[in-house]
């Protein structure tokens, strides 16, 4: 019933934003209009003409954010709708909505505590406890191989063997884990799962693992295999961040995507200093799928 | 020829996939936040009928196929081929066996069906959902057993068998569901 799911929603909005202010986060809101865009190459940015000239919808609040941060901000939160073309299922939309946040001063092991009080906090009868698996580990436990150390051909034939009538042979090391990630590894959590120390080849904005550089300091939070939240320790050496940008428009090229603009913005605010911090992305409209056990990600919306 | 790309897939859309013309039924997309997309389609071999799962890498083309789907008035079998003819502009098309398939039992002259055509030839045929058909054998009526729930076989006028209830007698006409074959009641003359 629509008026159950305005409530559930506004419920949530007001939860969040009880959390945070609580915990001494400023609210924050950001353009949604940008003339850069992320160029990673599996996110794909929703061009807009504004003004006579060529605009992109953010992908996720996340370079902005990231100026203020830079410019001093503090810790921030912001609820924000995000859009990415070429992205619709039963668990996706072109447009959805996202929480989120950046706290100061913690590492990516306290941020995961964070989003543990804060699920608590929205969702206190949720089922089960959060457990946390390493990459690597989910990957042994799940799909019997190591996703650092297996040859490309065996990740292949794993990814093979789990999609049926899958081209297997073009796919990349980092297509085949993604593929295995959601088809074998993924359904087998159970309740809150946190996925810790991504390999390094998908990292996106997270930093390297002191110690590790196989590894990045990235987590994702799954419910059953609904994946809820994206989080890093961020990266802050700009130069660092350059490169993988430069790296990322090289990959686009390579599969016949159009570039993205690089945000010279946010690359400067890097220059200047980014203070050490985490940040996660919560998606609210998966996580109003897992509160309220809908199947489709439609279900959960304001409208339709 | 047109193309599709998996961001066009939807259930019902034609596509070539090895060679043969498929129409997807249903059409998963299940992707990791900062990973890379796949599409999982479930589609059926017009040809054959057969069910077969498929996965793409997001990004992928099918070339598109020509295929149409006409309602057509069933004419008759000439023991070889079933004829068929389009009401509007009487245009005819002689379907095979394979063409037909399970879909022959079901045929009455009149009848209007659903003829998929791929580059011009029928490939299947869809009978109607509900068809009226008269009784030709079956075991003799049980009067004042209406009651009860039982029920017996009988082959009607195309040479379909299906279970009726025990009160029926030969001659009578019946409406039948042609998706699952179930008895779903008598036709007053």
């Amino acid at each position: 019933m629509a008026a159950l799911r305005l409530i559930q929603r506004a419920r949530l909005l007001r939860g969040i934003r009880a959390f945070f202010d609580d915990a001494g986060f400023l609210e924050v809101d950001t353009p949604l209009l940008d003339a850069a865009a992320n160029p990673d190459p599996q996110v794909q940015p929703v061009v807009a003409q504004v003004n006579g000239r060529r605009r992109y919808l953010a992908t996720s609040p996340e370079f902005a954010m990231k100026r203020l941060l830079a410019a001093g901000s503090g810790s921030i939160y912001q609820i924000a709708h995000a859009f990415r073309d070429e992205e619709q299922g039963r668990r996706h939309l072109a447009e959805f909505l996202l929480l989120e946040w950046y706290a100061v001063g913690f590492d990516y092991r306290q941020l995961m505590a964070q989003v543990e009080d804060l699920l608590r906090h929205l969702w206190p009868e949720a089922p089960g406890d959060f457990r946390r698996l390493g990459y690597v580990e989910a990957f042994e436990r799940h799909a019997g191989l190591n996703p650092l150390n297996e040859p490309v051909e065996g990740l292949r034939a794993a990814a093979a063997a789990c999609a049926p009538g899958l081209r297997s042979a073009d796919l990349s090391r980092d297509d085949c884990l993604d593929l295995l990630m959601s088809l074998k590894v993924a359904p087998a959590f159970e309740g809150f799962t946190f996925v810790v120390d991504y390999p390094a080849s998908q990292a996106a904005l997270a930093r390297l693992k002191p110690g590790d550089p196989r590894l990045a300091e990235r987590f994702e939070l799954y419910f059953g295999d609904l994946e809820l939240a994206n989080g890093f320790g961020e990266l802050t050496d700009a130069a660092e961040q350059r490169a993988r940008f430069e790296a990322d428009n090289t990959r686009r090229a390579a599969l016949g995507l159009p570039p993205c603009p690089v945000d010279e913005a946010l690359l400067g605010a890097l220059e200047q200093g980014l203070p050490e911090c985490s940040g996660v992305a919560l998606g609210l409209d998966r996580l109003l799928m897992a509160m309220t056990g809908a199947a489709r990600i439609d279900a959960v919306q304001s409208l339709g | 020829m047109a193309s599709y790309s998996t961001n066009e897939f939807r259930s019902g859309l034609k596509v070539m996939v090895d060679g043969d013309p498929c129409a997807i039924i249903e059409n998963e997309f299940v992707k990791p936040g900062k990973g890379q997309a796949f599409n999982r389609v479930k589609i059926r071999n017009l040809k054959t009928g057969r069910v077969l799962e498929k996965t793409y890498k997001s990004g992928e083309t099918l070339e598109a196929a020509d295929v149409m789907d006409i309602d057509m008035q069933y004419l008759y079998n000439d023991g070889e081929f079933y004829h068929f003819m389009v009401p509007d502009t009487f245009e005819q098309h002689a379907a095979d066996e394979a063409a037909v398939g399970d879909a022959a039992k079901w045929l009455k002259a009149q009848d209007i069906c659903e003829v998929t055509l791929y580059n011009g030839s029928p490939i299947s045929v869809t009978p109607p959902n509900f068809v009226e058909l008269e009784i030709v054998e079956t075991d003799p009526g049980l009067r004042g057993d209406t009651a009860q729930g039982g029920n017996k076989p009988a082959k009607l006028e195309t040479g379909a068998v299906v279970k009726v209830p025990l009160f029926l007698e030969e001659g009578e006409v019946i409406k039948v569901d042609t998706r699952s074959g179930e008895y779903m009641g008598r036709v007053k003359g």
